[in-house]
Order: C-alpha cells, then structure tokens, then sequence
C-alpha cells in the first residue's frame, strides 16, 4: 500500500472530527458534520476548506508573458498585475490537458495553480512546450512549500477581515492581493469553486494550521463550518463548475464541456488553435449539457443516456447528486450535439431501468444576489 | 453507534427483527452514518419474490449509491412507503420507523447465518 499524502492541515482535519478518504492519493476529509450541513453553511454563512492538495507552479522571467500565452487557451497578455484568470491547458489536438488559474504577480512573475491529481502531468507537459519553444523564462513546482485554504460563502469576506489590515472590499472579483494575515504573509485572492463570494488563500505550508484554526476560531460566531471534498463537489456542481476527470479529461476539448468562454481563439497563436477555433465553429462530438429529472432517480458519473424512443445511446452523466438547495437531482451530461437543445426530453438507465430527463438551463443554483427577477 | 439487542446482523449491515416467520429490515445505525445524508430509496414491490442475498432496492446518500440485499429468502409483504417519501428519516431513526420492508421468510434456518448485536458491534470495530 502506498502512503497516502497529508496537508499541513491533517491533525486539524483529526480534531475536527473530519471523516477520512483517499482523494488522490491524499488523505483528506470527505466531511466534519455531514456534506449537506457544510453545503447549506457555505450558501447561508460560510465555509472553509483545506485544499491544500492543489499544484502551484511558478513562472518567472522575460518570456513568462509569452510562454503562458502560447501554453495556455485564455489571453494572459489582457492581464493587469493582480489579476487571476482562468484557463485551460490543451494539447495540439485541443485535448484538456488541465484547467488551471493564471495569477500575474508582477510584469513577469506568474503562479499557475492546477489540480492535484494533474500536478506532474501538466509540468512536464509546461517543460516539453517550455523547451520547444525556447522561451527564457524560469518553471518552478512550488506544490510542496504552499497551502490552500478557501473561505468562501456569504459572510466569508467579514470573517476574514478581521484577520487582516488588508482592505478586502477593495480586492475584486478575479483579482488578488499580497499581505498579511494573522501574522503570516499570504495571496488572498476574490476566487473560488462554490459559486459563493470569498477568499482563496496562499500561505507557507507550515503555517497553514495557524490560519486554518483562527479561522475556524473567528468564524464560528458567523456560522462558518469546516467543509469537506463531498460538499465541495457538490457546491461546484449546483453552480456548473467543471471538474476534471468528470467535464474535462484528456480526451475533452474545453469548447465540448463548455468553456469556449475561456478559450480566445482571436490570439495570434497557441497550443491547440486550429482545433479548438474548429470545435468553436460546432465541429464538436459532444456538448455539455444540465439535466433534470422528470420522474424519480438520482444520475451518476457514467449512466447512461438514450433517444426518447430508448434505440440510441446519445450520451453520457458526468456528475450528478440531489442538489442541497434546490432538493432536486441535478446532472451533467455529455450528449450529442443534436439532442443537447433545453427542453430535449432524454431517457436515462438507472439499474436496467429507463427515466425520463429534460435538458434544462444551467446553472442549476443563483446566489440571491445574482437572480433576475423573470 | 447503536446496536440493539432485539435484531440480528448481516455483513452488508442490514438488521432483520425476526417475529416467527415475518421478517422485518432495515439498515443499521453504522450503515447510515457512513452512507452520511440519505436523499433516496428505492424498494421493490409486494408481493415479489426475494433469495437471500439478493439486491431488492437501494439507499442513496448525497455522494454514494449503496445496495440493499435481503437477509432471508422469501415473499416482500410490506414495503414502508413512509421512508421512500421521506429519506432522511433513514438517518433520524433506522431501527424502528425508517423500516424498509416485511417478509415472509420460506425458509427461517438462513437465519442462523446472521450476527448478533455483539458479533455485528465487533465486526463493525474490525473493518474501521
């Protein structure tokens, strides 16, 4: 048996009473008091994380700029110092290598935060591009010397001020500053994967159990809960957030699970270009799609989808849950381009089973904030 | 964790109360702790025909699908139509209200095979 690996946050996690998995290859919480209390904290209060688990890469030196904008499929020459960005990293072939978020912390210095279980992939695959090109600037991986913390969720931004001089309000959305915070040097950054407002924070490995437990300490008053990996998967999903090896894997163009958004095919060149301005003029395989269900069941990764008249397999569930806040199931779906219209009624196998589903509006979930009055 | 002395145990932590012939079954304390916010269940019909062993519906939690399999062989004679409207009450209560079916067993010897609350409490300690 391999050894699994641990965050700086592990006895922390013990305390707490988190209850244990293997996500990975690391030993982290699936959940403290169960992941729809943390859901519902995190959309009402706040929540905090440990994701300490994520690769952070460094990028420094004259062609940084132009090194990440040929790697990577946002445009990272539009970003101001302070700015974070998210993007993909692709193959030729437009293949998702990984998504990542792109952090400018001078002309020339940049961290590159990528998923855990993708951190050696995407580096050599930086090193290969890095040494094809020539490009005079510096690739390090800092994944062991920095922790992760998110505080995210309606009060998150109150709950950390008071553990800064750092004036939060003045740091927007996607942007970021460098400071202090409870005495140790951090990136707080305006970003997140729940959908809520809050803070992603950068600390020295070391000294994440400082932070994390006068977190947990100044927040309860606010009814912040410690959330763990269910809640989190289960956050994102309500908000359509992707996560990789379920919307995006190396056999998935961004354009396919929906991120065209992010991928600027108006760049003069980059990786994967010519596939992906292709995949934007609808020579795509598949679209991702939002499911509802029109009769009892609840989707999961790999159900299966078929024609209304049950003869064609027409797609795929990539994730799916009872959503916490609607009370609803909820799925994402890979189908063909043809069936992937909102109103499409499908069919879906559960346990030899076929039930009725809809193609329905994404995002499932809006922040109070965010709703339109229809 | 709670393992009452009125039922017996199977190793896929169902409990059966056993009343002569009429079984009844649920899932245990452990089951629905470790399952975390049951969200679902599914169960079969009356009247259907179980082998013990054999998947006859499931629990679903927020994050996992878990299989049910009967502890007996014999006819389902009620299925508690309560639990499938409202789940969560696998997690409140699933000794008592949060049944999940009745059955007429066929054949009562297979209950031999079951553990005991202290076996299952034991067996339960050992794979943690």
């Amino acid at each position: 048996m391999t050894q699994l690996k641990r965050t700086a946050l592990f006895e922390e996690h013990v305390k707490l009473g988190g209850r244990l998995i293997d996500f990975g290859g690391w030993e982290l919480p699936v959940q403290y008091s169960g992941v729809m209390d943390e859901h519902l904290a995190c959309r009402t209060a706040a929540g905090l994380f440990d994701v300490s688990h994520m690769g952070e890469i460094l990028v420094s030196g004259g062609d940084a700029e132009r090194f990440l904008y040929h790697l990577v499929s946002n445009d990272v020459s539009k970003m101001e110092i302070g700015q974070a960005q998210y993007s993909i990293l692709c193959r030729h072939n437009g293949s998702s290598v990984d998504d990542l978020i792109v952090y400018r912390r001078t002309e020339n210095d940049y961290l590159v935060v990528v998923n855990a279980s993708n951190t050696d992939k995407d580096f050599e695959w930086m090193k290969k591009i890095h040494e094809e090109g020539r490009f005079a600037c510096r690739l390090e991986n800092v994944s062991s010397e920095w922790s992760q913390i998110a505080i995210q969720g309606p009060r998150a931004t109150e709950i950390l001020q008071s553990l800064t001089r750092a004036k939060l309000s003045e740091v927007k959305t996607f942007r970021f500053i460098e400071d202090w915070i409870n005495g140790v040097p951090a990136i707080l950054s305006r970003t997140g994967y729940t959908g809520e407002d809050g803070f992603e924070i950068y600390v020295p490995w070391n000294e994440a159990p400082k932070v994390w437990s006068t977190l947990v300490e100044k927040g309860a008053e606010f009814g912040l809960k410690p959330c763990g990996l269910g809640a989190r998967d289960t956050l994102r999903l309500e908000v359509k957030y992707p996560l990789y090896g379920h919307e995006l894997d190396d056999e998935t163009n961004p354009v396919e699970a929906g991120l065209g958004w992010a991928v600027k095919t108006d760049k003069t060149e980059f990786v994967g270009k010519e596939a992906l301005a292709a995949a934007k003029t609808g020579d795509v395989r598949k679209k991702l799609v939002g499911i509802g269900f029109l009769a009892p069941g609840i989707p999961r990764q790999g159900y299966k989808i078929f024609s209304p008249d049950g003869l064609k397999e027409v797609g795929v569930i990539t994730s799916g849950t009872q959503s916490p806040c609607l009370k609803k199931s909820i799925g994402l779906a890979f189908v063909d381009p043809a069936h992937s219209v909102v109103g499409t009624k499908l069919l879906i196998e559960i346990r030899g089973n076929r039930v009725p589903i809809e193609v329905i509006p994404t995002p499932f979930y809006k922040r109070p904030d965010e709703r339109r009055e229809e | 964790m709670n393992f009452p002395e009125n039922l017996k145990y199977t190793k896929d932590h169902e409990w059966a109360k056993i009343d002569g012939t009429q079984i009844t079954v649920g899932i245990t304390d452990h089951a629905q702790s470790a399952l975390g916010d049951v969200v679902f269940v599914e169960l079969p019909k009356v009247g259907r025909d179980l082998k013990a062993g054999e998947t006859f519906g499931v629990v679903e939690s927020i994050k996992a699908v878990s299989d049910l399999y009967s502890p007996v062989s014999g006819k389902v004679l009620a299925v508690n139509d309560a639990v499938v409207g409202e789940p969560s009450s696998v997690n409140r209560d699933p000794h008592t209200s949060a049944w999940l079916i009745k059955i007429e067993t066929s054949d009562a010897s297979a209950l031999s095979g079951l553990m005991d609350s202290t076996a299952y409490s034991a067996f339960v300690s050992s794979i943690k």
